[in-house]
Order: C-alpha cells, then sequence, then structure tokens
C-alpha cells in the first residue's frame, strides 16, 4: 500500500510540475493544486498507514491497543488541505483578474513590456 | 508566561476591530496606529521579560510540550518581535500621508495587521508545522496586499510572488511529511534533543536540502530570489516596506532555527552549500543593483544582496558571525524599511522613483534629504552608522573564523554597495534637479521616516549594549540543549 500511494505522489507531484511549466494561467494553476495534493499524499504516508484502527480508546479499555493509526499526519493534511484550498481559489480568481486586466493567459506573454 | 501569546493576539485584535468599524480611513488609521503602539509595547514587554529571566515557554491551552502547539521566546525572536513592532508603528504612521481611497476601502488596514500577526507568530512559535501555518496566514495577507490593484504591472508582479510562494511552500510541506515520517514529531525542541541519531544521513541531507530550498526561496538567495526584484518595487511604498522589512527576514529566521536546531552537526558539505548560495546572493544583488536606474529596483536588489549577509554568517556557525549576523538583520530590517518609505516621499514629490526623474532633491526639499541620508548611508556602510558597524562585526568574525576570501568578499560586496547607494545620492538628491516637485513629502512620512532614523541612530550609538545582547542571543542559538530544556523540562 505505501508503495502504491508513493507512486501516486510521486505522480502527482511530476503532473503538478510538468503543467507548472506550462505556458497557460489555467494549466500554472492545475499543477499548483496537484503539487500540493502530492504533498498532502506524501505527509499521510509518510506517517505510516494503519489500517483500520482509529486511535480511539474502546469502552472499558484503559489505553489504546497497538497498532493504533497516527492521529497527527492526518490532523496535518487536513490543515494542509483547507490552507491549499484557500490558496487554490485565491490563484483562480487572481488568474482572473491578471486575465481580465492583461488580456492574455500566456505566462510568456506577461512579462513582456507592452 | 502568557506575555508571549500578546504578540500575536494585539495584532489579531485591530484586526479584527478595524474589519468591524466603518471604514471611514481617518479611524482606521488611528485604530492601525494605536494597535501598532500596543504591539510595540507588548513586544518591549516580553523583549525585557526575556532578556531578564531566560526563554519564555508557553504551553497552549496547557497541552505539555511535544503534543501541545508551543509558544517560545528565546533572545533572537523577543529582538526580532521588538523590530516588528518598530516596523509596524513607522508603516501605520506612515499611512496618515494618504494609501489610495480604493486600497484603504477594501481592507488595507486589517491586511497589514494580519501580516503582521503572521510574522510575530513564525517568530515566537516552537512548532515547524505551525510555522508553516504562521508562513501561510503572512503569506496570504501579503498576496492580497500586493493583488489589491487592478493595474497590469501590479496583478503580474502578484502572480509570479503568489506562484513562486506557493511552490515554496509545497516543498517546505514536504519537508515537513518527511520529518515527520523519520522522527515522529515536528517540535522543534524535540527535534534538537534528538539530534540527529535519529536520522540516516541519507534522509537527513534530503531534508536539509529541502529545507534550505524551501527557505531560500522565502529569504531570496541566489539562485532563487529572482522573484523578489521583480515584485516588491510595485506596491505602494508602505506595503513595500513592511515586505522588504519583515517577509525576507523570516526566510533566514527560519534558516537559523532549522539550522541550529536540527542540522547543527549536518554533513560540512551542506554549510558550504549555504556559503556558496550566500557569497553568490551578495554578489549578484549587488552587481545587478548597479545596473538598476529605479530607486525602488536598486533597493530590492540591495535588499536581497544584504540577505546573503546573514546566511554567510550562520553557515560560519561561530558564536561571533551569528552574533554579527543577528546585528545586521536587526540594522536591516529598520534601514530597508525606511528607505522604501523614502522612496514613497520621492513618489509623492515627482511620482516616479526612476532615477531619472529625481534629482535636485536637496536643494527643494533639504529638510528631507537630511533625513534620508541616515538610512542611505547606513546601508551603504558609512562610519559610524549601523551599517558599518555590522559589517565591521562580520567581516572581523569571518577572520577570526579563518574564512578570509569570505571575509574578503564581504568587504568587495560593501564596496559594490557603497557604489550603489552612492550612486543613489548623487543621481537622485544631488544631481541640478531636471523636473519640478509636484507635491509634498507629507507630514506623517517624515515622521515615521525620522523615526526609523532615530532608531538606526539607537542602534549605532547603543551598539555596545546591543552588540552583548546579539552575542548572548548567538549562545543561546548554538546550545539547543538550553532551549530544549526550556521547552520540554529536565534534562534526560
Amino acid at each position: 500500500m505505501e508503495v502504491l500511494l508513493a507512486l501516486a505522489s510521486g505522480v502527482l507531484y511530476a503532473a503538478g510540475i510538468y503543467l507548472m511549466l506550462r505556458r497557460r494561467l489555467a494549466q500554472l494553476i492545475i499543477g499548483l493544486g496537484l503539487l500540493s495534493n502530492g504533498t498532502n499524499l506524501l505527509i499521510f504516508t509518510a506517517g505510516g498507514l494503519t489500517r483500520a484502527s482509529p486511535p480511539v480508546v474502546p469502552e472499558g479499555a484503559e489505553r489504546l491497543a497497538e497498532p493504533y493509526a497516527d492521529p497527527v499526519p492526518q490532523a496535518l493534511v487536513l490543515t494542509a488541505i483547507v490552507i491549499g484550498f484557500g490558496l487554490l481559489a485565491f490563484s483562480l480568481v487572481l488568474a482572473h483578474r491578471v486575465h481580465a486586466t492583461v488580456g492574455t493567459d500566456d505566462v510568456d506573454e506577461l512579462g513582456r513590456e507592452r | 508566561m502568557r506575555a508571549l501569546v500578546l504578540p500575536i493576539v494585539v495584532p489579531l485584535s485591530t484586526a479584527v476591530i478595524l474589519l468591524l468599524v466603518p471604514a471611514r480611513p481617518l479611524l482606521q488609521r488611528w485604530i492601525a496606529l494605536a494597535g501598532s503602539i500596543v504591539l510595540l509595547l507588548v513586544a518591549v514587554l516580553l523583549f525585557r521579560r526575556v532578556e531578564s529571566d531566560g526563554i519564555q515557554v508557553l504551553q497552549v491551552s496547557g497541552w505539555s510540550a511535544p503534543f501541545g502547539i508551543t509558544l517560545v521566546a528565546d533572545l533572537l525572536a523577543a529582538m526580532l518581535v521588538v523590530a516588528v513592532g518598530v516596523v509596524a508603528v513607522a508603516v501605520t504612521a506612515a499611512a496618515f500621508a494618504g494609501v489610495d481611497p480604493k486600497r484603504e476601502a477594501f481592507g488595507y488596514h486589517p491586511l497589514i495587521q494580519i501580516l503582521l500577526v503572521g510574522v510575530s507568530g513564525a517568530f515566537l512559535t516552537g512548532d515547524l508545522f505551525n510555522l508553516y501555518v504562521w508562513f501561510e496566514v503572512m503569506l496570504v495577507a501579503s498576496f492580497v496586499l500586493m493583488a489589491l490593484h487592478r493595474t497590469s504591472a501590479q496583478v503580474e508582479a502578484a502572480f509570479k510572488y503568489v506562484t513562486i510562494n506557493l511552490i515554496a511552500s509545497s516543498i517546505f510541506l514536504t519537508a515537513l511529511g518527511l520529518l515527520y515520517g523519520v522522527t515522529g514529531t515536528l517540535n522543534m525542541a524535540e527535534l534538537a534533543r534528538l539530534g540527529p541519531a535519529t536520522r540516516t544521513p541519507g534522509v537527513d541531507t534530503v531534508l536539509a536540502v529541502l529545507f534550505v530550498i524551501a527557505f531560500s526561496i522565502k529569504a531570496g538567495l541566489f539562485p532563487l530570489f529572482f522573484w523578489l526584484p521583480a515584485s516588491y518595487h510595485t506596491p505602494p511604498a508602505a506595503v513595500g516596506a513592511v515586505f522588504a522589512g519583515l517577509l525576507t527576514k523570516v526566510g533566514v529566521y527560519a534558516l537559523v532555527r532549522i539550522f541550529t536546531l536540527l542540522f547543527q552537526s549536518a554533513p560540512p558539505s551542506l554549510f558550504t552549500l549555504l556559503l556558496v548560495m550566500s557569497v553568490a546572493t551578495m554578489v549578484i544583488g549587488l552587481v545587478a543593483a548597479l545596473n538598476e536606474r529605479d530607486f525602488r529596483r536598486i533597493l530590492s536588489f540591495n535588499l536581497v544582496g544584504h540577505i546573503g549577509y546573514t546566511t554567510a554568517c550562520l553557515s560560519l556557525l561561530s558564536p561571533a558571525a551569528l552574533a554579527a549576523g543577528i546585528f545586521y538583520v536587526l540594522h536591516h530590517i529598520v534601514v530597508i524599511t525606511n528607505l522604501f518609505l523614502v522612496t514613497g516621499v520621492l513618489l509623492r514629490l515627482r511620482r516616479t522613483t526612476d532615477l531619472i526623474g529625481l534629482g535636485g532633491l536637496y536643494r527643494t526639499q533639504p529638510a528631507f534629504s537630511a533625513l534620508a541620508m541616515v538610512p542611505i548611508f547606513s546601508l551603504a556602510g558609512v562610519p559610524p552608522l549601523s551599517g558599518f558597524l555590522g559589517k565591521l562585526a562580520i567581516i572581523e568574525s569571518t577572520f577570526d573564523a579563518g574564512a578570509y576570501w569570505l571575509g574578503s568578499m564581504v568587504l568587495a560586496v560593501g564596496l559594490l554597495t557603497l557604489l550603489s547607494m552612492g550612486r543613489l545620492w548623487a543621481d537622485g538628491f544631488w544631481r541640478p534637479e531636471t523636473v519640478r516637485d509636484t507635491g509634498t513629502p507629507g507630514t506623517a512620512l517624515l515622521l515615521a521616516i525620522s523615526g526609523l532614523s532615530l532608531v538606526t541612530l539607537a542602534i549605532t550609538f547603543g551598539a555596545e549594549p546591543l552588540f552583548e545582547l546579539t552575542s548572548r542571543a548567538a549562545h543561546q542559538l548554538l546550545q539547543p540543549d538550553e532551549y530544549a530544556r526550556a521547552v520540554l523540562g529536565g534534562t534526560p
């Protein structure tokens, strides 16, 4: 399972970076999204995978029985997802504004003097 | 230690109040100024506490150290928070000279305060993931501040800025995920205590390089600084002043923290990498500054170049060099903020910061020119001003550490800075005027500039005690045991 998730995260990174190197704003933003999702998956995987044993103390028991899923990476990923979502929404609006003011969605055109 | 949370809570409350009260410019400005003054006061309070009682720690909500979020203030963090307060007061005072009305109506003042929340939080946190969150708080505020305007140059600059910073954040987050996977904690004190023993050397190097890349983008180190001069000259002067004064310094601070707490015993090649990047940053930044014709772009490149000084000091990891580096950061925050405010006056007087449109200011605005002399010549490193003292300390410490070639590079770059600032002064102020002044300098801006110039003079004349403080801060940084003991308690 780790290998699969590691591969998935690697593919997301690669696709994200490839898209960010393209010239269109829309692709750049999709690339950003993929990159941040790749990162989330990586945190999730690097924290260790434990299936079907939530870190909740069962009724009657005093303490958790090993093995249980580490809740910290999940909390980290949750935070990162929220932040990433906010930033993605912001950059979408910004890209829209760039298109509206500059009149192009070609990244190469942006730097050019007009 | 409740005072620890105040530098975060005060600007946050100010921001909330600013959002709730009606958007009348004068009211907003006064509230922002009052909030910033309170921020400066609580920062000084915290600093005094840290100075007399040692490292201060707050376990948020009573969750003890490795489990909850920890706020820590050692001397370095406390001094930087005071610097945040100084910049905050200067910039909010400068707002009285006028912010463009649209920007003010759409949340300029609350955003500045939220930016300050992020910066203070980043300086005070004792947890790496928390550091990431504060980084994002700071960045989101800066994104909006940068993009609030509709001119095409600004929107473009904002887009570049947003993209590169999002990439840096992703890299930072990747490093955090891997670090957690390896060590099982992101609490800086616990990471310092665990030491490199729990991490395999290969993974350690990967982590260190990821952190260096992420923070170098934020701090603006070669070869990752090109976004900075491409965007910092577009926002209005006051926004540029906050960005230049504080944002890159947070990156530098993060580098200092990471290297002293986590990677002090990392392979020397890592420090060589940092050293080479720093020297390249200094040289390329200053050579590029000489190639520019615009006051603000010259400043941006100077800003980049001088970041290299501090990181070069860090890469030596000697107490004297680190102390000199911290001194230089504090001096630089004040001076570069001041210089960006000076460009605000230039924009009011001539509606441009291009050197071609300047000149003759020495005759038309003698008082303003005399004020501007302080930051310009302090940055240039003319004795006896603070820049000279900082550079002298850096050069001395590099020679003491046996890094002669680094010392000579610092000297050479100092000469380039002198050239670039000298040209700024000669072309901008001394040259006979070709254009007439079309506006007034703005009393509030002049007040802010004179305040910051006074701080520069205070650093100059109080260099001895300040140096003692930065030396103590450097010792604290190089002995992470003390930091770990303060946060985690006990001795293992």
